[in-house]
């Protein structure tokens, strides 16, 4: 990875609107699909900004006129506080990457012909491109020296997208376009490519402009999600969080769906929240001081623990009948959580086993909490004062350009 | 086999002095020269292979851009998809006629019939094959940044080169075979034994013809090689193309979606 510099650039839309001529017979007085209005908002730089919405609400046209495959009717687009308008479209289009859902690869080109592509046409020297594409090959997790030579039609549609990723990165582009890139695959093979392009992200850090339909691979994928309604209006523009706390209206309510509150325990880690204490004994030690320790925790079970502290499981009232605690378990530490569990599966291992809590060990085993049906539903709890309020989150492209959070009110 | 014994039947002879006649001069009917032979029949394929050589490049010339523009754009499918209709109802014969008014006799006229029958095929295939390459390709390599130009050179006439060479293919066919129509505006192609039928006798007609009929398989065949040499390998072995090719042609993607709901 000689030259991954990480660059980004700020995406920012100001007032911008598109206009389409109005539907006419049938259709008229319906809204135009594909406009877009009075668009104003700011990708931070190195963020995955996606872009979701009913079909016809103008999420395609709001990312085509970033690379300017679609000019707006009003309004200016800027590229780190650049107007995209000031430069010829294929020499800004050659610093932009673009993934389509098709992937759109040349069927008569090589693999590795088709990832030099945008190289080629900055006239990069030959070695420079061969080494680039070999880099890129790589970096999505396919051999160069098994691929490099082969044809898109002896590819699954999976490696098809990786090498449509390969191609968009090739000439290291501040910002990436891509639309429902993930759409054409199977939904197994879909999981893969976004948690591969999740973590290809953190290494490449580039600002990510992602067209979906799908609100669930929207709130996975995000750092910032628009969600865009019927006729072009933003509705909303917030973190996936916030999208899913404090939908700004009843459209976004709707669009985020009626599960929206479970959808939250799938962005939430066991370790984010807090958790229960549980008394923790070992086998042999004093019953008075089990008692002392089972008074002050949150649940009125022991925990039996190793000399490591990994849990063994709940001791039962027999094991407190003498002198020492006794190792005698009503039943075993299971299932055990992990910290680094999202809430959602957490939820699910405590459904399936039939409890109502559970033990949390962190990466070495050891017992950091209990987690409890309890803890999940209060980690879910919304203040009611900063619900509907996020409108306020909607900032327009402003002076202070490279704010890279967008705060609740 | 064992009928032809003795004397071969009448095919079979007239075939043999066919090829006699191509082979060996002989006196004409009308008598007092000398036809057919090596020497005269080289001549006149020499002259009969430069005026569809020539008509054909022209066409290549013409039609060619003309098709990948007008593909490129996707608009004038009007008039791409009925130039071949339209080639194919105004004879060639009609057109040597109309052209004598204008140009004269001689090699300019039919050069210029031969070139209006040759253009239709190769603008229809060049058209069709462009709007039938892949719109995704095309839409990534705007995206990525290639000009309007690039676009057609390094994307479009690539994929659609086996329809471009099938267009090529076909008015060099047609020419070929309608070039022995150049005696009748005096320019003397391998016609000239078949339309002087009463100089050079049956012999003549059916050798020339026999001829004619060898050089179009031939170019024909020739121009297949090139075109699967030409072909880059990412398109090659895929063999069941059929619903790719028929998804190439527009009339019947058209009848498709017209069927009652």
């Amino acid at each position: 990875m000689a030259d991954q510099h990480r660059q980004a650039a700020v995406v920012e839309f100001d007032h911008v609107t598109k206009r389409y001529d109005a539907p006419t017979g049938r259709d008229k007085g319906k809204p135009t699909p594909g406009a877009v209005n009075d668009l104003s908002m700011k990708v931070p730089a190195g963020k995955i900004c996606i872009l979701v919405g009913p079909s016809g609400c103008g999420k395609t046209t709001t990312m085509k006129m970033i690379n300017r495959i679609i000019e707006p009717t009003s309004g200016t687009i800027r590229l780190q506080g650049e107007d995209v308008t000031g430069s010829p479209p294929d020499e800004l289009r050659r610093r932009i990457g673009y993934v389509i859902q098709q992937v759109g690869l040349f069927p008569h080109l090589t693999i590795a012909d088709n990832v030099a592509t945008v190289p080629r046409l900055l006239r990069w020297d030959g070695s420079r491109t061969r080494a680039r594409v070999d880099e890129m090959l790589d970096l999505v997790g396919m051999d160069p020296s098994i691929y490099r030579g082969r044809y898109p039609k002896e590819l699954s549609g999976g490696q098809r997208q990786r090498v449509g990723v390969a191609r968009a990165l090739a000439a290291d582009p501040p910002v990436m376009l891509m639309d429902e890139p993930f759409g054409a695959v199977d939904p197994i093979a879909r999981e893969k490519l976004q948690n591969e392009f999740l973590r290809l992200q953190e290494d490449i850090g580039k600002t990510i402009v992602f067209v979906t339909h799908d609100i669930d691979e929207a709130i996975k994928m995000g750092d910032r999600i628009a969600v865009l309604r019927t006729g072009g209006k933003l509705a909303q523009y917030a973190s996936p969080a916030e999208l899913l706390m404090y939908p700004a209206d009843e459209f976004v309510e709707d669009f985020v769906g009626a599960d929206r509150a479970l959808k939250r325990l799938a962005l939430q880690r066991v370790r984010d929240i807090d958790l229960w204490t549980a008394a923790t004994v070992r086998s042999g030690e004093p019953v008075a001081e089990a008692r002392r320790k089972i008074a002050e925790a949150d649940i009125d079970i022991p925990l039996v623990v190793d000399d490591h502290g990994r849990p063994q499981g709940w001791l039962s009232e027999r094991g407190l009948a003498g002198e020492r605690v006794r190792p005698e378990l009503r039943s075993r530490a299971e299932p055990l959580v992990e910290l680094d569990d999202v809430l959602r599966d957490a939820l699910a291992d405590l459904i399936e086993s039939e409890v109502h809590y559970s033990p949390v060990v962190d990466p070495d085993g050891c017992l950091a909490g209990v987690l409890s049906l309890e803890v999940i539903s209060q980690s879910l709890h919304v203040p009611p004062e900063r619900a509907r309020t996020s409108t306020e989150l909607v900032e327009p492209a402003g002076d202070d350009a490279v704010s890279a959070e967008i705060e609740p009110a | 086999m064992n009928a032809v014994a003795g004397t071969p039947p009448f095919a079979a002879n007239a075939f043999v002095e066919a090829i006699e006649f191509l082979i060996t001069p002989r006196e004409s009917v009308t008598g007092g020269v000398q036809v057919g032979g090596v020497d005269e029949m080289l001549t006149l394929t020499a002259n009969h292979m430069l005026l569809s050589a020539a008509a054909i490049a022209i066409a290549c010339l013409v039609a060619l851009p003309l098709g990948l523009w007008l593909g490129h754009v996707g608009k004038g499918e009007f008039l791409a998809i009925s130039a071949s209709n339209v080639g194919r109802a105004v004879p060639t014969l009609a057109l040597i006629a109309f052209f004598i008014a204008f140009l004269g006799l001689g090699f300019l006229n039919v050069l210029a019939a031969l070139t209006l029958l040759a253009i239709p095929p190769i603008l229809t295939n060049t058209y069709v094959g462009v709007r039938g390459v892949d719109r995704d390709a095309v839409d990534a390599a705007r995206g990525m940044g290639m000009t309007e130009p690039q676009i057609v050179r390094r994307v479009e006439l690539p994929l659609s080169l086996r329809s471009v060479f099938g267009g090529v293919q076909l008015s060099a066919i047609s020419v070929v075979a309608t070039a022995i129509l150049g005696p009748l505006a005096s320019v003397e192609t391998l016609g000239t034994p078949i339309v002087s039928v009463n100089v050079y006798g049956q012999a003549g007609l059916l050798g020339a013809s026999i001829l004619v009929a060898a050089l179009a398989i031939l170019i024909n065949a020739l121009l297949g090689v090139a075109q699967r040499a030409l072909t880059p390998r990412g398109l090659k072995a895929g063999r069941s193309e059929a619903p790719g090719i028929l998804r190439r042609i527009p009339f019947l993607q058209r009848q498709g979606s017209a069927q009652p709901t």
